[in-house]
């Protein structure tokens, strides 16, 4: 009798749960439904109406007018290259790094290791002055490459810490029998190391392709023109411009968070499959 | 034999380590003596010891600054790991038991929707969204509550709880996932048993996802409080630290040192700082979760 009521109980509160977190579900999208409601309403719309009001006409100028005035398909190129070329870079040297103290373990590797974890902690103020004075001396200053240089090593940090942790259980035997084969070090490492951890490594790069394209701080800096700048960036240096009216705002807002978007959306398995991983580390 | 075999892997560390002598060790000592030193930018620094430091803990903003990022800490780490810790229980052992994958998929999507974004595009939708004539205000006017229309981010009274809120919404959705990952090793059979035995939601709540998810809770925590403790992206979307430092952080006031104000060795001083306490809240919390896994071990 005890179960049978719990249990008509529970069937009336879990409806009760699954109200309240769509409800909070719902919270979260409403910033999002906001920016789209008001990306395309006029502005006279939007000083009469006020942000709530569904817009009188499918306004697209504010669209068209952030696309323009910031030429976003050359930003869009500069993030993806920014991006793609950490992406790779970083990937590539974590490898390395982590074959020399996963596998090769050599000698001091804990403390390596620690320092790597450390430096991807580091506040970027840290660095930023002397990167910044550097990079004007040697004329890298508002440069992709510079950009690319240095997130390549503050992305590999974090690389090398994990990759070093997933390769110090890499089983021993098969690299025996390679080396059995006669394999060098460099034939073993992309023969044997680099199909094995391949899951892994294709996490790592989408990782480190998203952090990258949303990183701030350090794009800000030192991207100062049109030509260099990457999306975050050229949102916010137009903030509080006076071409920013309300739906220029959302609608440059908008299409600055269409790509990370695509990029979850196709990514997502291999994100969160890389998450866990991560977690578990 | 050994010798140069060892002496072979060592060579696969040389790019790597030059890139972070070059990009990391370097920058990073030379912030340090930068930091003893009087610097615009032009010419030659003069050192001048450690009155950097003595001006710093005079500072008042320095220490704003510092008690605002306690509120960093709680809007990015407390309040979403507390949350996240019953959302995902609630998701993955409640809705997720009862109701169809799809279901559990699209409402965790929501949650961590706004971790994809450019964090700076988030900030600025946001600035917008709490601007005296924007979408809050305006709800608050459609639902009847017109009378507590505000600027949000122009008041010192209200800046810091608006910013933190934000910051609540940004962060969520990142515990929520991690720890929904973390309950998929633990074993079903567990919460059925114990549901057999009579226990509660809570005290299987208590017993079972809390003590099995410890690791995941701990990295959690880490990784958000060394991200509040740097949170630079979003201050300078909503508010460039302001009203009258209201929601200054320690990394926007270095920044604003730096680039704003071109005082280069005081700037240098606050990101020493900065780093120093970085380190050593990593420190301990390392040690901390060692200490935890050891005592497991002996239990």
């Amino acid at each position: 009798m005890a179960v049978t009521l719990d249990r008509r109980h529970r069937g009336a509160s879990r409806w009760v749960v699954l109200a309240l977190v769509t409800l909070g579900a719902l919270v979260m999208l409403v910033p999002f439904a906001f920016m789209l409601l008001n990306a395309f309403k006029s502005p006279g719309d939007y000083s009469s109406a006020g942000p709530l009001s569904w817009p009188s006409e499918f306004y697209l100028k504010g669209l068209t007018t952030y696309w323009n005035e910031v030429n976003f398909p050359l930003k869009l190129w500069n993030s993806a290259v920014i991006a793609g070329s950490v992406a790779v870079l970083g990937v590539v040297v974590s490898l390395l790094n982590a074959y020399a103290l996963g596998i090769g373990r050599v000698r001091g590797r804990l403390w390596i290791v620690g320092l790597f974890l450390l430096a991807n902690m580091l506040p970027q103020e840290a660095l930023i002055y002397p990167l910044y004075y550097v990079a004007k001396e040697v004329g890298l200053y508002n440069t992709r490459l510079v950009v690319i240089i240095i997130f390549t090593v503050i992305q590999s940090a974090f690389g090398t810490y994990l990759l070093a942790s997933v390769m110090s259980t890499f089983p021993r035997s098969l690299l025996e029998a390679a080396a059995l084969d006669g394999a060098g070090k460099w034939t073993v490492l992309w023969r044997v190391v680099f199909p094995n951890l391949r899951p892994t490594l294709a996490v790592l790069l989408v990782f480190f392709f998203i952090w990258t394209w949303n990183e701030f701080l350090i794009p800000l800096v030192m991207l100062i023109d049109n030509s260099t700048q990457t999306i975050p960036v050229a949102l916010a240096s137009l903030q509080g411009d006076r071409l920013m009216d309300a739906p220029t705002t959302n609608a440059g807002a908008l299409i600055s968070l269409v790509p990370a978007v695509l990029f979850f959306l196709i990514f997502q398995r291999t994100l969160s499959r890389g998450i866990t991983a991560g977690a578990e580390k | 034999m050994a010798k140069p075999k060892r002496l072979g892997y060592w060579l696969y560390l040389v790019p790597g380590g030059l890139l972070f002598l070059l990009v990391i060790g370097a920058p990073l000592v030379g912030t340090i003596y930068l930091s003893l030193t009087k610097w615009s930018g032009v010419g030659d620094p003069t050192f001048i010891g450690f009155d950097n430091y003595t001006r710093l803990f005079q500072d008042e903003v320095f220490w704003t600054s510092f008690k605002n990022t306690v509120a960093m800490i709680v809007a990015m780490v407390v309040v979403p790991t507390l949350a996240g810790l019953v959302l995902a229980a609630v998701l993955f052992d409640v809705i997720g038991r009862r109701f169809k994958p799809r279901t559990v998929n699209a409402l965790r999507a929501a949650f961590y929707l706004p971790q994809v974004l450019p964090v700076v595009v988030a900030g600025i939708v946001w600035g917008w969204i709490l601007r005296p004539d924007g979408a809050f205000n305006g709800l608050l006017d459609a639902i009847g509550l017109g009378a507590l229309r505000h600027d949000w981010l122009g008041d010192p009274d209200t800046a810091l709880p608006a910013v933190m809120g934000v910051m609540i919404w940004v962060q969520i959705g990142y515990p929520v996932v991690v720890f929904m990952a973390a309950l998929q090793r633990v074993d079903p059979e567990l919460y059925e048993a114990a549901e057999v035995d009579g226990a509660n939601w809570w005290h299987r709540f208590r017993a079972i996802t809390l003590a099995q998810i410890r690791p995941e809770t701990f990295v959690v925590a880490l990784t958000c409080t060394i991200a509040a403790l740097k949170v630079f992206g979003p201050v300078f979307a909503l508010t460039r630290g302001g009203p009258e430092n209201a929601t200054n952080v320690p990394s926007y006031f270095a920044y604003y040192t730096f680039f704003k104000k071109l005082q280069v060795g005081y700037g240098s001083a606050i990101s020493t700082v900065l780093t120093l306490i970085i380190i050593v809240v990593a420190v301990v919390f390392i040690w901390a979760q060692y200490r935890s896994e050891r005592q497991d071990r002996e239990v």
